[in-house]
């Protein structure tokens, strides 16, 4: 029996191939760079070369006059925008800023900051182009690292910016955009009962997404202003309301087609390109495309934040965690809005605790300015808790499983940042990787093992999806929400369970702006639970229809028929009166009975069920070389209810492997000039295949009762835990604790040698 | 607009011919995976290309007197398959079977690896470990030298206009010989190394090491030949004594820079690591 104590159900939990599996291993899946429009120009981006530079001019008279160039762009081509909180993407963002970060008006802010743009005939006109724009800068002071921008008499990124959420408004501008806290109950009292308090301080590297597909888009703008956008992004709607925002063209007539996406992880839920694109079509009558390059993606697109943890907890000698306190400073890069606020609320909440406290500070830095990235802020807050706890655990002589266990947040845990948890799955995750056969598996010399678990919120909001009976009896699903990890799937197959279909029969799409109803972006972890719901809805009235079609058929009552596996029953008094009707029956007739049968749901869907996960993983640690190898990997998480588990199994896979190599060897290297030194995959290093073993995974589910079959998102809680997890592992292997990522090779041999140098 | 010339002769005669006649910058293309990255990315903009993959016998592996000579434009893979060279020195099989992946090796040749003159270059440590010799075709007929000769400084060989490498030679394999190659990257796959070392050593029948060459690349501005490593090694069986002096003098040679791939102190370091760890192997295969 289902959760909600209907009868078993037939496709969800099942595994049928992706809809869009063989235009992916095809290669006939198109996605952003692969589009084209007859006529179209090559737009190419000029960027700043430098960190922080006022622009004094630029002359872009030469670049027009370059035969093959039909426009030339600056900031002057864009309105000028007052400040306004943006609305549909993640994270804070402000409009201005948004218009300012596409394309620098006063001031280049970071090294990769776009400062014109040119669409010309050829790649090589567009080149020669780029060459010939004059800018004309004034070099200024920088700065790079998040806590260097936060003291006094650091270079001023905004004059306009003064610390929002102190006591008395500060008169002088600052690099600190804002500071927050967050608290329960009394933790300086707490910390009094303590019997043992751990407190240390670490650092995490900002990081890039790493998605294989750049930023890519073709737009054109017609001559009676109607706009055309094609683009691969995680979210049609969200770079319609953007670009008619930035660009000040009404919504109506904006129309986004998305193309398939080769990956975002958060990192294309916001425009770079789009209203360049509009801008240079509206300027030389032609469409328009666009593509970064990789070194592009890296310099002038947003990684996550880099930042510092400072924490303290306090715990009884029988491990049970009484007070908690962290203080959080992210670096935004150059505009405010890092994902500190989820970072703090994120931060503890894993824990079962009544006395807590996180204070966030979101500060600027001349860097690209960060963007969404898979549970924006969680990993960077839980490697320092995480960390914190495991040196807890050491202390305390106790395995760091059970002293999760005995403090696990539960069903009636208040959260720090509000809420109280309802059925949630983190003490079920914990026990997961007890019964599982790697927690007990040997350990050779320096190997070590090291645990952690994370949460992530997942959100709910706003989707539509429409549902059409086509004649011979099969079905197209319509949503707004491009399919990152497999969504198309879940989507046929709750329209399938709901219809009592084949999941073959049933054809989900991903539809332009002006052909579906309004869905947020593909991003929090929403698009199963959230547009799976309007799915849900939407098949459930197609039902409905579908037995009223049967009730005019045979002429009785509808609250007469039942809906059978995929046919309608006569029931009640009714019963065997009639031949069962199926889906195809039906439709074949609809003609005759009332016309097409199709529904559209749209809905705000509430009660996203909180994700947690505990993630295992055992390294081998070279003393000599200071290179870590991951031998095992188990990650466990509730699910709730896992639609198509093997996409549920690859987004814990993905989450991790992105997590290791967060912890292992990514990070952004600056010159002096604050000049980004490793803008490409050779040397800002994500895993390789042959880096990792395989990624075992446990998907436990504690369904979501908000959701009709029990579903939570499930793609942002794996990569929070995983860094935690490989510090503490490398501690456990070396008995060396490192606070700082990435936990590269230098650094693991610098920390070797340190030890030996203090045994001495 | 950048168009160069583009020119794929079948003899070698004609390769030199058009090198030699070339008016500005001519580069030999062998599997392009230098070449071409270099090309896409702006740094390098020849006049002319000319491509050695037409040329027969620059596409063979064939015994000599008991040595190898591997022709320029033979890829890494065809090398790995090769059981004889896999058998005599396969130091130098998996020093070039570590360049890229798959696709890469398809492509990737000995020659390029060496003529690009990366210090990082994989395959290079290994060669001069084994004492393989280059053979240089040029307007003025054809010449040997040693492999270490060839690289001059970052980017730069020895080779005069109009010349060009033919084939790599390796000698027989003396009895109790054996060869190892290891780099250090942070990944396990498509990286750069940040330290290589080749090793040879031949054994006298008490497992007495009465020869040795010891290579490192990525620690100064070309593949440096350690002879005071080697040094370490005669005389010994490679007991814990010798091992340190290895490591000591590996790391005395070292002149590394600080960049983003490794800092002078790290990659000093690893050098004495790796030199100690490619011996070890190196004297259990003269030793098998
Ligand atoms: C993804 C990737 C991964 C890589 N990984 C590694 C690695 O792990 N280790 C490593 O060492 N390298 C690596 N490389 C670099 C490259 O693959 C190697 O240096 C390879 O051996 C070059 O050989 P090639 O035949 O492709 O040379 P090409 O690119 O054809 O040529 C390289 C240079 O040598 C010159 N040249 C070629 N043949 C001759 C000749 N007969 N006479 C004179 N000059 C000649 C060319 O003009 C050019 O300057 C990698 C490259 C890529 C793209």
């Amino acid at each position: 029996m289902a959760p909600d104590g209907t009868p078993a159900l037939k496709v969800v939990g099942t595994r049928p191939i992706r809809p869009d599996g063989v235009d992916k291993v095809t290669g006939r899946a198109q996605f952003g760079a692969d589009f084209q429009l007859p006529g179209q120009l090559v737009g190419k981006v000029l960027r700043s070369p430098h960190a922080h530079a006022r622009i004094r001019s630029i002359d872009i008279s030469k670049a027009e006059a370059v035969p093959g160039v039909k426009a030339v762009m600056t900031a002057a081509d864009m309105p000028e925008i007052t400040s306004e909180e943006a609305f549909v993407g993640e994270g804070p963002a402000d409009f201005k800023d948004m218009s300012g970060n596409t394309m620098a008006r006063d001031k280049a802010l970071y090294d990769g900051h776009a400062v014109a743009a040119v669409a010309a005939t050829s790649a090589a006109a567009a080149d020669a182009a780029l060459a010939a724009i004059v800018v004309d800068y004034e070099v200024l002071p920088h700065v790079i690292e998040v806590e260097d921008a936060m003291v006094e008499g650091a270079p001023i990124l905004h004059d306009d910016m003064f610390t929002s959420g102190v006591d008395p408004k500060p008169t002088k501008p600052s690099n600190v955009a804002k500071r927050m806290v967050f608290q329960l109950g009394d933790v300086d009292a707490a910390f009094e009962k303590a019997d043992i308090v751990i407190e240390r301080k670490y650092k995490t590297a900002p990081v890039h997404q790493g998605y294989i597909e750049p930023h890519a888009c073709v737009a054109q703008y017609a001559a009676d202003g109607q706009v055309q956008i094609y683009c691969s992004s995680q979210g049609q709607f969200m770079v319609r309301a953007y670009v008619a925002k930035l660009l000040g063209i009404d919504i109506s007539e904006i129309r986004v087609t998305p193309l398939e996406i080769g990956g975002g992880f958060g990192g294309k839920t916001l425009v770079y390109l789009e209203p360049l694109a509009v801008v240079l079509s509206r300027k030389s009558g032609r469409p328009v495309k666009m593509a970064m390059t990789r070194e592009e993606v890296f310099r002038g697109s947003g990684p996550t934040s880099g930042g510092t943890v400072w924490v303290k907890i306090g715990a009884k000698r029988d491990g049970t965690i009484i007070a908690g306190d962290a203080v959080l400073k992210f670096q935004a890069g150059a505009y405010a809005g890092s994902p500190v606020g989820p970072g703090c609320m994120t931060a503890f909440a894993v824990y079962d605790l009544q006395d807590v406290r996180i204070t966030g500070y979101d500060v600027v830095t001349n860097r690209p300015k960060v963007a969404a990235y898979r549970a924006p802020g969680a990993p960077i807050s839980n490697f320092g808790i995480e960390s914190a706890v495991d040196e807890l655990a050491r202390e305390l002589g106790m395995d760091p499983v059970e002293l999760r266990l005995k403090n696990a947040a539960k069903k009636g845990t208040k959260a720090a940042y509000g809420p109280t948890f309802g059925d949630i799955g983190c003490v079920e995750t914990l026990e997961a990787v007890k019964n599982h056969p790697n927690y007990q598996a040997s350990l050779g010399p320096n190997q070590g093992r090291g645990v952690a678990s994370g949460f992530w919120f997942n959100i709910g909001g706003e989707s539509s999806a429409t549902v059409n009976i086509n004649e011979d009896g099969t079905a197209v699903v319509a949503t707004g929400n491009p399919d990152i990890g497999g969504s198309r799937a879940s989507m046929a197959m709750m329209a399938a369970e709901v219809l009592g279909i084949e999941v073959e029969r049933v054809r989900p799409i991903v539809a332009d702006t002006s052909s579906v109803g309004y869905c947020f972006l593909t991003g929090g972890s929403r698009v199963t639970f959230a547009t799976g719901m309007a799915v849900v809805e939407a098949s459930k009235s197609v039902v409905n229809e579908l037995k009223a079609r049967a009730a005019k058929i045979w002429d009785i009552p509808v609250e007469a028929v039942e809906w059978q596996d995929g046919e309608a029953v006569p029931a009640g008094s009714n019963a065997g009166d009639f031949e069962p009707l199926s889906l195809e029956d039906i439709a074949a007739k609809s003609g005759r009975t009332g016309g097409p049968i199709a529904s559209t749901s749209s809905l705000n869907a509430q009660g996203a069920g909180p994700g947690f996960g505990t993630h295992v993983v055992d390294v081998e640690v070279d003393r000599e070389t200071g290179h870590v190898k991951v031998l095992r990997y188990l990650a466990t998480q509730d699910a709730g209810r896992a639609i198509h588990p093997s996409y549920v199994e690859g987004q814990i896979q993905g989450g991790a492997v992105q997590g290791i190599g967060w912890a292992l060897n990514e990070e952004y290297i600056y010159d002096d000039k604050g000049r980004l030194e490793n803008p490409g995959f050779l040397d800002y290093r994500i895993p390789v295949a042959s880096d990792l073993p395989m990624i075992d995974t446990v998907v436990v589910e504690v369904p979501n009762p908000r959701h009709p079959y029990g579903a939570r998102g499930v793609g942002e809680v794996p990569i929070v835990p995983p860094m935690a997890a490989m510090a503490n592992a490398i501690q456990d292997a070396i008995g060396i604790r490192l606070t700082e990522l990435p936990m590269s090779p230098p650094k693991v041999r610098k920390a070797v040698d340190e030890q030996a140098a203090a045994e001495e | 607009m950048y168009a160069p010339s583009f020119a794929a002769p079948t003899t070698v005669a004609e390769a030199v011919q058009l090198l030699a006649n070339a008016s500005g910058v001519a580069r030999v293309l062998a599997g392009g995976t230098d070449l071409l990255v270099q090309l896409r990315s702006g740094v390098l903009k020849p006049d002319l290309i000319v491509d050695t993959k037409r040329i027969p016998e620059l596409r063979t592996i064939t015994t000599e007197g008991g040595g190898y000579r591997i022709g320029a434009s033979v890829s890494g893979a065809e090398a790995g398959e090769h059981a004889g060279l896999s058998k005599d020195w396969p130091g130098v099989v998996e020093a070039v079977e570590l360049i890229g992946s798959t696709q890469i090796q398809g492509r990737a040749s000995f020659v390029g690896n060496l003529c690009n003159a990366s210090p990082a270059a994989d395959s290079v440590p290994a060669l001069i470990a084994v004492g393989a010799t280059a053979v240089i075709a040029g307007p003025n007929g054809e010449r040997e030298v040693p492999v270490e000769e060839v690289p001059t400084a970052p980017g730069r060989t020895s080779l005069a206009k109009g010349e060009m490498v033919v084939a790599i030679k390796l000698p027989p394999k003396p009895a109790r010989t054996g060869d190892a190659y290891l780099r250090f990257i942070p990944r396990t796959e498509m990286d750069i190394a940040v330290v290589g070392a080749g090793v040879c050593v031949t054994l006298d029948e008490s497992g007495k090491c009465t020869a040795a060459r010891v290579s490192l690349g990525a620690v100064a501005p070309t593949v440096l030949v350690v002879d005071d490593a080697a040094a370490a090694l005669v005389g010994s069986k490679l007991d814990d004594a010798a091992l340190a002096a290895l490591d000591a003098a590996a790391r005395a040679a070292c002149k590394p820079i600080s960049d983003k791939r490794g800092t002078i102190e790290y990659r000093t370091k690893v050098a004495g690591v790796l030199a100690r760890r490619a011996a070890a192997t190196a004297f259990k295969r003269a030793g098998a």
